[in-house]
């Protein structure tokens, strides 16, 4: 199945009233769902050309991302330029998929560098995303947060990574939950919206169930772990409890909701747990960048030079590769 | 696999699909190349293959290739590698605790170290996915032999009191090979026993890869032999009169036949068999995690484990949606190669069992069964069952009562709690269970009621060596792992291994069971005083808490050494046996009365014996013919007895086991239900005590056949039970002839446990004579043992006699 095919095929996961019946209708087992997680990868492992593939996918996948306080037009250009060569020509000529027109999936900044990444990625269809609300706390004055979403959109971000208050998900406040991020959705406009949930400071498991069920009927477009700088950032447990949140929401609605995790995947192994995760618990339409980002920065580089070794039978060293 | 090894990339790209992931089998070819294919017995720490001898080939069931020959071993191999086992038996149980760990640490290491290549040879001679004998069997084997060198090194201060059993027999099945070895030899040396194993023919090359190892590590020549064989070699095993203990896991079928053969002989048995284990989802369970929790309970190994999660039992309210929800999943598994990284079934073990596996299943599709496997690509060749699904089975269902030891799943709902305790009880195992709840009140609640060995709550098929593995009911007896794994191969240091003469041949049922009337003694039945007629006094039976005439209307003298008649008892027949079963299931509620209330009603027995000491000495005097001194020293042994169990009552239940688990694991000391007690002629009323007091304080209702010569002194006794708050039923007592009651008692499949302390051919006969429920036996070997004595008539022996342990696994988090 092309890429292309399925972008058309994804409708938008609309904003639908919140139905806290299913909300508070939450089991969770941790215990199993670490078990689940540990055996996820392995039960399966992908190899030679499948494994090139499967990494190349990745590729698309990932939010190409600079989120630091002193990120400068320079260097967000740099991960641009990056973002629309992932991959050394030579590498992707070996593999036979030079043709292919493979990018990353976005490239993530904050507000102040989406001019920056918009002229630096002139002529792709990559598209910029830009973290909002306050990010990462969301602590910030809501009408600030949501004339920030109005601002990047209006500055040319396709996408935006809104962050939700976790003090709602800490004191079972669902409906505050799920007005704000439907405020929030509206603010989107035709831009996607990922719904940070933050889940290294939600507690325990089930509550970051029940929180991406609110936001999911809130309108969310992509459901996402973490901002990257909570000391606990994406686990393939609480990415299990995502996808099965995302699965429970596609089979009551039939809307494809997509999922982000974000923060502390640095390695091509790591990216192959998460695939299979996608491929095992969602299934093959959750292979795509319109329903499956990676927020990184430093996996790409991971990627390449696996890549490299995969056609050359030796390791690559970092230098080697183009940095981003 | 069907899938070519030359897909170019631009291509997977697009569909993103599973490739071969194969684990190289090059070492392990190699190994076996290094023996040129063929093995002999390990014997003494030498192979043997005498020349002349057939063979067995060894195949990989998922490419259907031979992998090795070895040899059949026949009776004369056996008995050299009991002999080789017998000589390090001398030495071997006498070295020191620490000495014995040294060598099971270095089993240990010598598995680790070779980790990977016992893994690919095991899934290549089973057909297991690699990915569960690298990350599950070995590690559990590695795991099992450090724990036991602990058990070694602490053998004489936590063991005091025990001796190592001798040369132990084990036959072990084809489906955990090296790891149900480990389980049987761990425990085994570390109690300074030697050992004769025969692995299956199926299945022998990880073992005999072990073979080498223990000679790597410098174990003494005869500790651990191996004899790779069939038939022959097993019965050769099993009926050996030099081996002291045999230990089995396999089927139920085979288990009774191992029971029949070895009865009477004094050898100890331990038995894991079969299991048709219930999978319980509540309908506040993490349906996800359950699903998941299933495809490790059924499609584990093929579903070719014992303890199978094989009978799922689903809450009826949520049943269609979670039943959905597996049959997904179920699409999503990958059969393959079992060296493929990438599949989570493999083939089952032999062409056979796939047979027996697709018969069960037509069985079941025959009697109204809808049948669910998913559309998944399965390999052209080699041994594959699919992954099957049976719906629209009830109870009465042939596929629900009996094991497939096949990926086969049956599932049936339930309203309630209740009721899905008593489903998942309506069977004749009781090896594990698993439940699933979110509910700690609900799940913890039916852990403990549900028969089995292992329960699991939110989590399934989880092992340690630290917890130990066994049946309830006719999944077996014996435990094999944890502190309570290694009572199988100890026996108490007074007790000699029981040689009892008795020719099986010559021994007739019928004579040893019959009934035989005593006729009332014209001459001494009515003793008078004074000149005026004493009040008859016939002894009733007691049973349900009351006083019963026996139901065939005969009583029978009881005569002092002079041949005189000191009084009446009824003479019991089948259908009193019958009633006090009944009886003894009408007060199973005792096992939910407080410890405490047990320890308090036991004292006050004791305290109402003690009001009548003259009077039970007296009595025991003029049945015995004993001295004073010797009645009342029985009498207050009696009371100190009671005081004894009392005090266990509430200090016996159980332990906390130190696993791998993020979590809790209990050990639980249950009762084992209804227990049949046939006590010796000798300490007439302190044997009876010393054995039914243990039952009882440990939640057992009992029925007591007192001594045959001398009763009157056990029915004396239910006047005092009578009167301290003993509920009725919990003890229930016939006289008659002892052996009569007994064949009644042992053959009735509503009894748990046998006990009995009468000859050496009574013996025989209960162990016999249990299979038809498997039930638990303790006898006698017709010897006598010192009831007097603290550790031969009052001592743990008696307490581990009266329970079975159950193993809790509570997984925790969040």
């Amino acid at each position: 199945m092309a890429t292309t095919e399925i972008s058309h095929a994804i409708n938008r996961n609309p904003i639908m009233p919140l139905d806290l019946d299913i909300v508070l209708d939450t089991h969770v087992n941790p215990s199993a769902t670490n078990r689940r997680a540990a055996t996820l990868t392995t039960r399966r492992s992908v190899k030679k050309n499948w494994q090139a593939a499967w990494l190349l996918k990745a590729i698309t996948c990932i939010d190409l991302t600079t989120l630091a306080g002193d990120d400068t037009p320079s260097n967000v250009k740099r991960l641009a330029a990056k973002a629309r060569q992932p991959v050394r020509q030579d590498v992707l000529e070996a593999l036979g998929v030079a043709d292919l027109g493979i990018t990353v999936g976005a490239v993530c900044v904050y507000h102040e560098r989406i001019q920056d990444a918009l002229e630096a990625l002139e002529g792709t269809s990559i598209p910029v995303a830009a973290v909002s609300t306050g990010f990462p706390a969301g602590l910030n004055p809501f009408k600030l947060r949501i004339e920030e979403i109005h601002a990047s959109v209006e500055a040319g971000a396709k996408e935006i990574d809104i962050v939700i208050t976790r003090e709602h998900v800490l004191r079972g406040n669902w409906q505050a939950l799920y007005d704000e991020v439907c405020e929030m959705r509206e603010a989107c406009g035709e831009a996607h919206m990922k719904t940070i949930l933050a889940t290294g400071e939600l507690g325990p498991l089930w509550n970051v169930a029940m929180a991406s069920k609110v936001c999911m009927m809130a309108g969310a477009d992509f459901i996402k772990t973490s901002t990257g700088k909570e000391s606990v950032n994406a686990t393939l447990e609480v990415s299990l409890i995502m996808a099965r949140a995302i699965r429970e929401h596609y089979e009551r609605t039939g809307y494809k909701v997509g999922f982000k995790p974000a923060g502390g995947i640095r390695k091509a192994k790591e990216a192959l747990a998460w695939l299979t995760l996608m491929k095992e618990e969602l299934g093959d339409d959750w292979l795509t960048p319109q329903l499956f980002r990676f927020g990184a920065s430093s996996l790409l580089g991971d990627i390449e030079r696996q890549l490299s070794h995969h056609i050359t039978g030796h390791y690559a060293a970092k230098h080697h590769m183009p940095m981003g | 696999m069907s899938t070519p090894a030359n897909k170019s990339v631009r291509e997977l790209f697009e569909t993103m699909e599973y490739g071969p992931a194969p684990e190289s089998d090059e070492n392990a070819n190699a190994w076996l190349d290094s023996h040129e294919r063929h093995f002999g017995a390990f014997i003494g720490n030498v192979w043997k293959a005498p020349a002349g001898l057939e063979t067995i080939t060894v195949v990989n069931p998922a490419r259907g290739a031979a992998l090795a020959q070895v040899v059949d071993s026949n009776t004369e191999l056996v008995n050299d590698a009991v002999k080789a086992a017998r000589k390090a038996f001398e030495s071997w149980s006498l070295a020191s605790g620490h000495t014995r760990a040294r060598y099971l640490y270095a089993i240990a290491r010598g598995i680790q170290k070779h980790g990977r290549l016992f893994s690919v040879l095991e899934s290549m001679d089973n057909g297991k996915p690699i990915r569960e004998s690298r990350d599950i069997d070995i590690p559990l084997v590695a795991r099992h032999f450090y724990y036991h060198a602990g058990w070694a090194q602490l053998m004489a201060t936590e063991m005091a009191g025990y001796q190592p059993v001798g040369v132990v027999g084990q036959v072990i099945p084809w489906n955990f090979p090296l790891l149900m070895l480990a389980w049987k030899i761990g425990p085994a040396l570390a109690m300074g026993n030697t050992v004769v194993l025969k692995p299956a023919p199926y299945t022998p090359l990880t073992a005999l890869l072990f073979a080498e190892i223990v000679a790597d590590a410098g174990l003494p020549p005869g500790v651990v032999n191996i004899v790779p064989g069939g038939d022959e070699a097993g019965a050769a095993i099993v009926a050996h009169p030099d081996i002291d203990k045999i230990a089995f896991t396999g089927s139920t079928n085979v288990g009774r036949i191992l029971r029949k053969v070895t009865a009477g002989t004094g050898k100890k048995l331990s038995l894991e068999l079969g299991g048709k284990s219930p999978y319980i989802v509540f309908d506040d369970a993490d349906q996800d995690g359950a699903v998941e929790g299933l495809v490790d309970a059924i499609w584990f190994n093929q579903g070719q484990v014992c303890c199978a999660g094989s009978r799922l039992l689903v809450q009826e309210n949520i049943a269609e949606r979670f039943l959905e929800k597996l049959r997904v999943r179920m699409g999503k598994l990958r059969t393959g190669d079992s060296l493929d990284k990438s599949i989570d079934l493999g083939a089952v073990i032999d062409p056979v069992q796939y047979e027996t596996i697709d018969r069960w299943v037509k069985i079941g599709v025959n009697e109204g069964a809808s049948i669910f496997q998913p559309d998944i690509p399965m390999p052209q060749s080699g041994c594959f069952y699919p992954p099957t699904l049976l719906t629209n089975v009830s109870p009465a269902s042939t596929v629900v009562q009996e094991e497939i030891f096949g990926p086969v799943l049956v599932a049936m709902t339930f309203r309630t709690p209740d009721e899905a305790i008593q489903l998942a009880n309506n069977t004749r195992y009781g090896l594990a269970a698993s439940i699933w709840s979110e509910n700690i009140n609900l799940a913890l609640e039916v852990a403990h009621k549900v028969k089995a060995g292992s329960v699991w709550v939110n989590s399934t098929n989880l092992f340690d060596a630290a917890s130990g593995f066994g049946g309830y009911r006719e999944s077996g007896y014996g435990r094999e792992g944890g502190k309570e794994g290694l009572f199988e191969y100890v026996r108490p240091n007074w007790q000699k291994r029981p040689q009892p003469e008795i020719e099986p041949n010559t021994l007739d049922v019928k004579v040893w069971s019959a009934a035989t009337p005593a006729l009332p003694n014209p001459v001494a039945s009515s003793a008078s005083k004074n000149g005026t007629p004493t009040i008859d006094r016939t002894a009733k039976l007691f049973i349900g808490g009351k006083q019963k005439r026996p139901d065939g209307n005969y009583n029978r003298p009881v005569l002092n050494p002079k041949g005189q008649i000191v009084g009446e008892v009824g003479d019991g027949n089948r259908k009193d046996i019958r009633d006090a079963v009944e009886a003894a299931h009408a007060a199973r509620g005792w096992a939910d009365r407080t410890p405490h209330n047990r320890a308090q009603i036991l004292y006050y027995i004791a305290e109402n014996l003690a009001i009548r000491e003259e009077e039970f000495a007296q009595r025991l005097r003029s049945m015995t013919g004993c001295s004073a001194k010797a009645a009342q020293n029985e009498v207050s042994l009696s009371i100190e007895r009671l005081f004894t169990y009392a005090a266990w009552a509430d200090k016996f239940g159980g332990t906390v086991q130190e696993t791998t688990l993020a979590g809790l694991v209990v050990a639980t000391h249950d009762y084992l239900g209804v227990i049949g007690i046939a006590c010796p002629d000798d300490a007439p009323l302190l044997a009876f005590v010393s054995l039914v007091a243990p039952a009882i304080a440990r939640g057992n209702t009992v029925i007591a056949i007192p001594s045959e010569a001398y009763p009157l002194a056990a029915t004396d006794f239910y006047q005092i039970l009578e009167t301290s708050d003993l509920p009725g039923g919990v003890v229930n007592i016939v006289t008659g002839k002892r052996d009569h009651l007994t064949k009644t008692l042992v053959e009735h499949e509503d009894v748990d446990a046998m006990w009995y302390f009468g000859s050496a051919e009574g013996s025989y006969f209960v162990e016999q004579l249990s299979v038809s429920n498997l039930k638990r036996t303790w006898v006698n070997y017709g010897m006598a043992r010192n009831w007097e004595d603290e550790h031969q008539g009052a001592s743990h022996e008696f307490l581990h006699h009266a329970i079975q342990v159950k193993n809790t696994w509570v997984p925790t988090g969040f």
